[in-house]
């Protein structure tokens, strides 16, 4: 195991400039099994000896990025655990910073966005938003320095989600066939579009919604990782060279501009939870809502 | 799978990621239906209730004072008029009282003067009665000691003088 540098990507030495590439992404096991190693080699293809390796299975299920969703959970139930104890009609300070993050996903997103329906999708919005906000604060943060949901696993899981949290609200409410009809054809539209309308409305609320929700969360964190890596590593990487006194400063210049890019990233961040967030009440509030 | 490798990053590395993070999820959503939320619910029910329970609380604390008020105020009222009647009532006994007294005295009064009368009167008689005596006494023995001769027959000698004194009396009586 190389020390460290696993854990953000692997720090080239001053030789030839790898650029970071979507292998940078790539999960290690955390007790890699006999022969892993080998056959993952950080540049250039595995040994032909590798074809017939068959990994464990914790190379698989207990990798570096599972560990960290893992934790990143274990933070979230710990914070809201910790702010929901011992609660005082009149808030302390650790009441009073757990309430204004509560409150801002009851009311802010949950009662604006559901009306007075809100409560009962409350737990599943506040599990949300904290857990993709957590995630997505380890990309900027010691000691992961990787956002969790650039692995695309993870947002799909909670489209999934998602998807199944709205179309459940929707079917409990309407019955199957009523909810259906109502999804894929609004009241008021012509009889002679139709055709049109009913496979465009399908498309739009029961592929597009949990696909671009999924894409969306991923393709920004993992868009912005990316922009980091590229600073930070061709930064290292200038600023290596010998006598050459501009590669040196562009260098320091491009390290100096990825704190920008941290910051950029710290706010895009919590504004990918706070979209994900919004849309699946959205969607759950489509689901449900009357026919005005 | 081969179809699939041409996704690139959009094909999970490792299926693991996608059950790990659904399970993980429906962990913390677990924890959040219930405990966190009703606890932060609980919190706010409980504010909401105080507040409110404080201000009915205000409100009926209100009211009270207001009846109280009420109350008081009708006392004083109740009380000022008793001390009124109270007040015309002894002014009333008193004129009461004073006329009795000054009537009992008026009474008592024309009682003494009436008993002083009747004794003068009585006196008087009295008075009238031993003279008329003494003085037929004197003047029989005036006249006999006059005329010289002894009257012997008294009955007529009282009866002159009783004519006497008679006359005598109603000069009196006119002359008054």
């Amino acid at each position: 195991m190389r020390p460290l540098g696993g854990l953000l990507v692997p720090l080239e030495g001053a030789g030839e400039f790898v650029p970071p590439s979507t292998s940078s992404f790539n999960s290690r096991p955390l007790f890699p099994s006999a022969g892993w190693e080998e056959c993952h080699p950080h540049e250039g293809a595995a040994p032909a000896s590798c074809t017939d390796f068959v990994p464990a299975w914790t190379d698989a299920w207990l990798t570096n990025h599972v560990c960290q969703a893992a934790i990143a959970a274990l933070v979230v139930i710990g914070f809201w655990l910790w702010m929901a104890r011992k609660q005082q009609i009149v808030p302390g300070k650790r009441q009073f910073v757990g309430e204004w993050l509560y409150d801002f996903i009851r009311n802010q997103i949950a009662r604006d966005v559901l009306g007075s329906e809100y409560r009962k999708y409350l737990p599943y919005l506040v599990a949300l938003f904290t857990f993709i906000l957590v995630n997505n604060l380890f990309g900027e943060f010691f000691p992961f320095m990787f956002p969790t949901f650039s692995k695309i696993g993870f947002p799909y899981g909670l489209a999934i989600m998602s998807f199944l949290l709205y179309n459940a609200a929707g079917i409990r409410k309407y019955g199957f066939g009523k909810y259906f009809v109502k999804m894929v054809l609004p009241p008021g539209v012509p009889w002679y579009v139709t055709w049109l309308i009913i496979p465009l409305e399908f498309l739009s609320n029961f592929i597009v919604r949990p696909a671009t929700l999924a894409l969306r969360l991923f393709a920004n964190l993992f868009a912005g990782h990316l922009v980091i890596l590229v600073f930070v590593l061709g930064g290292a990487w200038l600023l290596e060279q010998k006598d050459n006194l501009f590669y040196n400063f562009s260098g320091g210049v491009s390290i100096a501009f990825s704190f920008a890019i941290f910051a950029l990233e710290i706010f895009i961040g919590a504004l990918q939870a706070y979209i994900f967030t919004v849309l699946t009440a959205q969607y759950v509030h489509s689901a449900i809502a009357e026919e005005h | 799978m081969l179809p699939l490798e041409g996704l690139g990053p959009l094909l999970p590395e490792h299926l693991s990621e996608l059950f790990v993070g659904i399970a993980l999820f429906a962990i913390i959503w677990f924890v959040a239906a219930k405990k966190i939320v009703p606890m932060f619910e609980k919190t706010y029910a409980e504010r909401t209730a105080a507040i409110s329970g404080g201000l009915e609380k205000a409100e009926s604390a209100q009211r009270e004072a207001a009846a109280a008020l009420e109350e008081y105020k009708t006392q004083l009222a109740g009380a000022r008029a008793e001390a009124a009647k109270i007040r015309d009532d002894a002014r009333a006994q008193a004129a009461e009282i004073a006329a009795e007294i000054k009537q009992q005295a008026a009474a008592e009064s024309a009682r003494m003067v009436e008993t002083a009368k009747a004794q003068l009167e009585a006196e008087r008689t009295a008075v009238v009665r031993s003279l008329r005596t003494e003085i037929g006494g004197l003047a029989t023995e005036l006249a006999g000691k006059i005329v010289g001769e002894s009257l012997a027959d008294d009955e007529r000698s009282r009866r002159s003088v009783e004519r006497f004194l008679d006359e005598l009396e109603a000069q009196t009586a006119a002359a008054k």
